[in-house]
């Protein structure tokens, strides 16, 4: 199937963002710059303004100062309607009224495309995300995966410049959630269309976005690839959002270096002034082995299929996870006595909690 | 501007399933029939058997001399001439015409209230409206006649007898009926205004739609069997209403209610009772049309319910 998209992706920036809720600061000077044709995701907890973001680029929100570029252009000013971007609800928000075939013709419809011209383009996008033959049903006779997809296709129904998508597949069960994800990816590299994607799965993030923007508080804390970002965090906040974190007490002893589990490590990153800290680790950089007189025991295994999860108490009572390769972990059960070793590789400290 | 053809492979079609309509297991004839027995009960004790009482007293006469009752059509056809098909008339045109404006007026004030987004006065003006879509009768009929009568406070104040207002017209009425109409929409309206979701303006504005087009592209048809619910409610209540025009007007105004009345109490002439039976047998016919109108236009209004 041929579909024709005769826009390219436009470069989007945001630039010293700032919008107030009352006391409330969702957006404390974003800056931010999105590439043409780049999958972007805005990645953090609830209420770190990601979608207050997305929403000022729809026009569907406004800031208190600071600019939306759109290729160069601030668009701040511009009505709703008026906006080259499609967007793609959480809640789906088809309307219920209308067909599937009408809902992804609606935008053609507004602007007055003739009746033939739209249906055979809604036919085509429907076709594009996988519902060659549901045209004629309403919303409610859909399944929440097949209302995405139409949604999707209704987004794009305008060629759009820019495709916001807020976290549309937070409503969906988990199979689904994985076929949307590889489809919409597909689609967006096929179709070029510069995307900002709001999620709040890490894992989604990591897998579909071609840089992934984490905020918290309404700042940016770092922007960056998902590989740079999951091994090479700029903050303490990155480092355990992304991810899963170990937390282990240590202790720095000058020159960059700090003691943890009986190791000395060297440190990256900002020093808190305290002595006493917490180090940074993740479970695939704990090492596990089986030892008759290892200080250590496992408490917990969880099998995850090419990798076991362990959880190991330390001899000073202290839990961390270890991630091993499930044929490693094969003789490690619960009340294993080991001996845990962690990788030589520098390592992040934050303050003590 | 260069273009980006693109060949896409279909994704595998979705294959969960869809919700359908009528999913669910379905309850055993027996017990659905013995749960809507009390309906049943009660439909035909307090609308089955008065209608059969007022078709009969539609369709027969009785002779008090000799005591004897026989079939006549001489009632209904009275019920339809000169002061009873005036009467008739009037009532129709007083409620429908209430009926809309009480839909309009009924609907804007609903949507400010649901727009506000204030709770304190979305609670107000519901409690409110509560209370005055059923504050009829005579007790509505004196407030206006103390306030907009011939002597009403306001009709002094503003002069309004010489603006060419009367409260005992069929102008005035209205005025009367909307005071309770118009709550009795709100009340019927404001829950389904709270079921248009936000994100379907967002998302039709994202389509490139204006405000009036996402009105009669899809906030209206959405509310459609709501607001065409409410007519026929609106319509009905106006229709059947008689304490307040009688308080108001008496006979002054020709009302099919205020007929009935005086047919029964034989208040112009006595042994009228076959036509005011009648005359509730137009109303339930009147009411019947009004009903036929609307269910074909409410099942193709709600098609995308099914």
């Amino acid at each position: 199937m041929t579909i024709t998209q005769t826009k390219p992706g436009a470069g989007v920036e945001f630039r010293a963002l700032r919008r107030t809720f009352g006391s409330t600061v969702a957006l404390d000077g974003l800056d931010l710059t999105v590439a043409p044709g780049e999958l972007l995701a805005l990645l953090g907890p609830s209420g770190c303004g990601k979608t207050t973001a997305l929403r000022m680029v729809a026009g569907f929100d406004h800031p208190d100062s600071g600019q939306v570029l759109v290729d160069g252009v601030d668009i701040v000013g511009v009505p709703a309607n008026k906006r080259d971007a499609g967007m793609v609800f959480q809640s789906y928000s088809l309307f219920p009224n209308l067909s599937a075939r009408d809902n992804v013709a609606f935008g053609p419809r507004i602007r007055k495309v003739d009746a033939a011209t739209r249906r055979a383009r809604a036919d085509e996008l429907l076709a594009m995300v996988g519902l060659p033959t549901q045209g004629d049903r309403f919303p409610h006779q859909l399944s929440g995966g097949q209302q995405q997809r139409v949604a999707l296709a209704r987004a794009l129904a305008l060629q759009p410049r820019v495709l916001l998508l807020d976290e549309p597949l937070s409503a969906l069960d988990a199979q689904v959630r994985l076929t949307l994800r590889e489809e919409i990816s597909r689609l967006q590299k096929n179709l070029g269309i510069t995307t900002i994607f709001v999620t709040h799965d890490q894992e989604e993030a990591l897998s579909m976005a071609d840089r992934v923007a984490v905020l918290r508080d309404g700042r940016l804390e770092q922007c960056a690839t998902p590989i740079e970002l999951y091994h090479h965090p700029a903050t303490a906040f990155v480092a355990e959002f992304v991810g899963t974190m170990n937390r282990i007490p240590g202790r720095l002893t000058g020159s960059g270096r700090v003691e943890v589990a009986g190791q000395q490590m060297p440190v990256i990153g900002d020093v808190p002034t305290q002595t006493a800290v917490d180090v940074l680790i993740r479970p695939e950089d704990v090492r596990v082995s089986a030892d008759v007189d290892g200080p250590a025991r496992v408490v917990t295994v969880s099998f995850l299929g090419p990798t076991t999860r362990l959880f190991v108490e330390l001899p000073d009572g202290i839990g961390i996870k270890a991630d091993l390769a499930t044929r490693q972990a094969s003789g490690l059960g619960p009340g294993a006595a080991v001996r845990v070793e962690l990788a030589e590789h520098p390592v992040m400290v934050s303050a003590s909690r | 501007m260069p273009t980006v053809a693109t060949t896409v492979s279909p994704p595998v079609p979705d294959t969960a399933p869809a919700v359908s309509g009528r999913a669910g297991a379905r309850p055993r004839r027996s017990s659905a029939t013995l749960a809507a027995l009390p309906l049943l009960v009660f439909v035909t004790v307090f609308f089955g058997l008065p209608m059969v009482a007022v078709g009969i007293g539609a369709v027969t006469v009785t002779d008090r001399a000799t005591d004897t009752t026989t079939l006549t059509a001489a009632n209904l056809s009275r019920s339809v001439q000169g002061a009873y098909l005036d009467a008739l008339t009037s009532s129709i045109k007083l409620s429908l015409i209430t009926a809309a404006l009480g839909v309009v007026l009924g609907t804007l004030l609903a949507q400010a209230v649901v727009a506000s987004r204030l709770p304190g006065l979305r609670n107000l003006v519901v409690t409110a409206s509560g209370v005055l879509a059923n504050f009829g009768g005579v007790p509505l009929a004196f407030a206006f006649i103390a306030t907009l009568g011939i002597s009403g406070v306001m009709t002094e104040l503003l002069h309004l007898t010489e603006a060419g207002w009367s409260l005992y017209t069929p102008a005035g009425l209205a005025v009367v009926y909307l005071y309770f109409l118009i709550p009795l929409m709100v009340l019927v309206i404001a829950p389904a205004l709270d079921g248009l979701r936000p994100q379907w303006r967002e998302a039709a504005a994202n389509c490139g739609a204006t405000g009036w087009q996402f009105w009669r592209l899809i906030g209206l048809p959405v509310l459609g069997p709501s607001l065409l619910g409410g007519f026929v409610l609106l319509f009905g209540t106006a229709f059947a209403a008689y304490a307040t025009a009688a308080a108001m007007v008496g006979s002054v105004l020709p009302l099919v209610t205020l007929q009935i009345a005086d047919a029964l109490s034989g208040n112009v002439l006595i042994g009228q009772e076959g036509v005011a039976s009648a005359l509730a047998l137009d109303m339930v016919i009147v009411a019947g049309l009004v009903m036929a109108i609307y269910l074909p236009l409410q099942r193709r209004s709600a098609r995308w319910l099914r």
